[in-house]
């Protein structure tokens, strides 16, 4: 199991080396003639005005809180899954009253208005 | 004979067995042994894209009516080895402002992620990167560290186009990582594991397409929404945003998030044809594995010809209309789908598994026509009531009444 793991963390190195290297010698190949219009933030055209981070439609967070509650679901349905086919169905009724109970809390959600994009 | 049958697990046999001769420690043998493999699989994924974006182009030419690539070597095959080349020269541009980390981090983090889920998909019975125990969990995962890599761009970027871009695309990433990840517990339902190989050996009797069809086809949609393909791909809008998160980037920076994109795009199609499509089965797989290897191709490219479909035929969605269908149809629908399949799959245990298919087949069609109604119910609604949700509707209707001709 652990070898598996390795190979991951091998993999994963050569992964982020690969693309790392390549840009590298792109970089030393490529010319390099920078100059203050070339480099200012592309906008169109127009000179940017005020910061560039600038803030956020609330929706995003909206969003970004409902999907926590789902992905943590998704964590802890994981192991009834896999397990499924050995229990028993009383077992699988409480998986179902788990979803169940997270349905509510999506349909609250729901009803609340978070889930629409205005 | 062993070549012919297997040559893929006959050269790494081979390999492994000279490495061994070498007379090197026990652990050096591994670890060399492993990152060979590592740095083969990962450049012939890097080179694969050549191909792909060719034949992406050559089908959407067609689509188009249009010849496509067709001056580079023959049938224009070379032309993405020309475009490299070209890009590989170009200079790169760094915005004033710009987060340096996060910006040149990017890219890399980008190609990485994709080339990582490669690591776990089994090309065929004996090639397997390695069968991790928790194998399409870590490809969720993974494929969720992609997302990180598009918030960077667009955050280091120091533009506001690609901050708008960013956080679109992470909305709509994560968004549509809900019904993929519960449309893929079907299948773990149905194999009783996680090991990627091993929900392939599950399908040896019936693919989970066929026992499960709805699952499939959220987990598709799904897919394409997680490479931002059209018709989901108003979070890099040409039009509106001008490229969305990677419009500082130039040179091979801007090439790699390119090479990401379609080497995402094909690897969904893999993971699909691998959880859904039987993988590397097919008759006489088991026994000639080179012929697995085949069939997985086969099956990923048709897979891969349908997303090209989608993309040449559909329309862009509105930032509203993709959030909709994801929260109040997909979702809703896999929820239902697991309880339903749960239920009906413990119910129906002791029967053979001829009748347990045709069981959750019934169940999947059943939801699938439960929810085209209820779609069409809710659109008849919605035209008939005057909601904010129609512009488009009451611009005609008082154009029309002041129109002269009337």
């Amino acid at each position: 199991m652990l070898g598996n793991w390795l190979y991951i963390g091998i993999f994963a190195l050569v992964a982020l080396m690969m693309p790392a290297l390549t840009i590298f010698i792109a970089g030393i190949l490529s010319p390099k003639r920078p100059d203050p219009i070339k480099n200012s933030t592309y906008e169109c055209g127009v000179e940017t005005v005020g910061p560039n981070w600038t803030q956020i439609k609330i929706q995003y967070y909206v969003f970004a809180l409902v999907f926590l509650i789902f992905d943590v679901e998704a964590v802890l349905l994981f192991p009834w899954a896999v397990a499924y086919q050995l229990l028993p169905l009383y077992a699988i009724i409480e998986g179902v009253l788990f979803l169940l109970i997270l349905v509510v809390g999506f349909l609250y959600a729901w009803r609340k208005g978070a889930l629409e994009w205005f | 004979m062993d070549f012919l049958r297997d040559p893929f697990g006959f050269v790494i046999q081979e390999y492994t067995g000279w490495l061994g001769g070498l007379g090197l420690p026990a652990g050096w043998v591994d670890i060399i042994a492993k990152l060979t493999g590592a740095l083969v699989l990962a450049t012939g994924a890097m080179l694969f894209v050549v191909f792909l974006i060719w034949y992406e182009r050559k089908l959407i030419g067609r689509i188009q009516d249009r010849f496509g690539p067709n001056r580079v070597g023959p049938w224009g095959i070379f032309q993405p080895v020309a475009d490299m080349l070209k890009i590989f020269t170009k200079e790169y541009i760094t915005p004033i402002g710009a987060d340096k980390f996060a910006y040149n981090l990017a890219p890399i983090l980008a190609v990485a992620a994709v080339l990582l889920l490669w690591s776990v998909l089994p090309l065929s019975v004996t090639v397997v990167g390695t069968d991790l125990n928790v194998g399409l969990l870590f490809l969720v995962a993974v494929g969720g560290l992609g997302e990180m890599s598009y918030i960077l761009a667009g955050w280091g970027s120091n533009n506001k186009y690609a901050l708008l871009g960013a956080f679109r695309l992470v909305a709509q990433l994560i968004s549509y990582e809900v019904p993929l990840v519960l449309s893929a517990l079907v299948p773990v339902m149905l194999a009783g594991t996680l090991s990627v190989n091993g929900i392939v050996q599950a399908q040896e009797s019936v693919w989970f397409i066929v026992a499960a069809p709805a699952a499939a086809l959220i987990f598709f949609i799904a897919s394409i929404a997680e490479i931002g393909r059209s018709p989901f791909d108003l979070i890099e809008a040409e039009s509106e945003l001008v490229a969305g998160y990677n419009i500082e980037y130039s040179g091979l920076k801007f090439g790699m998030f390119f090479v990401a994109e379609f080497l995402h795009a094909f690897t969904v199609s893999m993971i699909f044809a691998t959880v859904f499509l039987g993988g590397w089965q097919g008759p006489g797989a088991a026994e000639i594995p080179v012929l697995g290897f085949v069939y997985l191709m086969l099956k990923t490219f048709v897979v891969y010809f349908v997303t090209i479909l989608f993309r040449g035929t559909l329309p862009r969605f509105r930032i509203d209309q993709m959030m909709n269908l994801n929260w109040k149809v997909l979702t809703p629908l896999s929820l239902a789908l697991i309880m339903a399949m749960a239920i009906v799959g413990g119910l129906t245990r002791e029967l053979p598994v001829f009748w347990q298919v045709i069981a959750f087949l019934l169940v999947n069609l059943l939801l699938l026509g439960a929810t085209d109604q209820l779609m069409r119910l809710s659109q008849s609604r919605k035209t008939k009531s005057n909601l904010p949700m129609q512009p488009l509707r009451k611009v005609l209707t008082t154009s029309t009444k002041h129109g002269a001709g009337e």
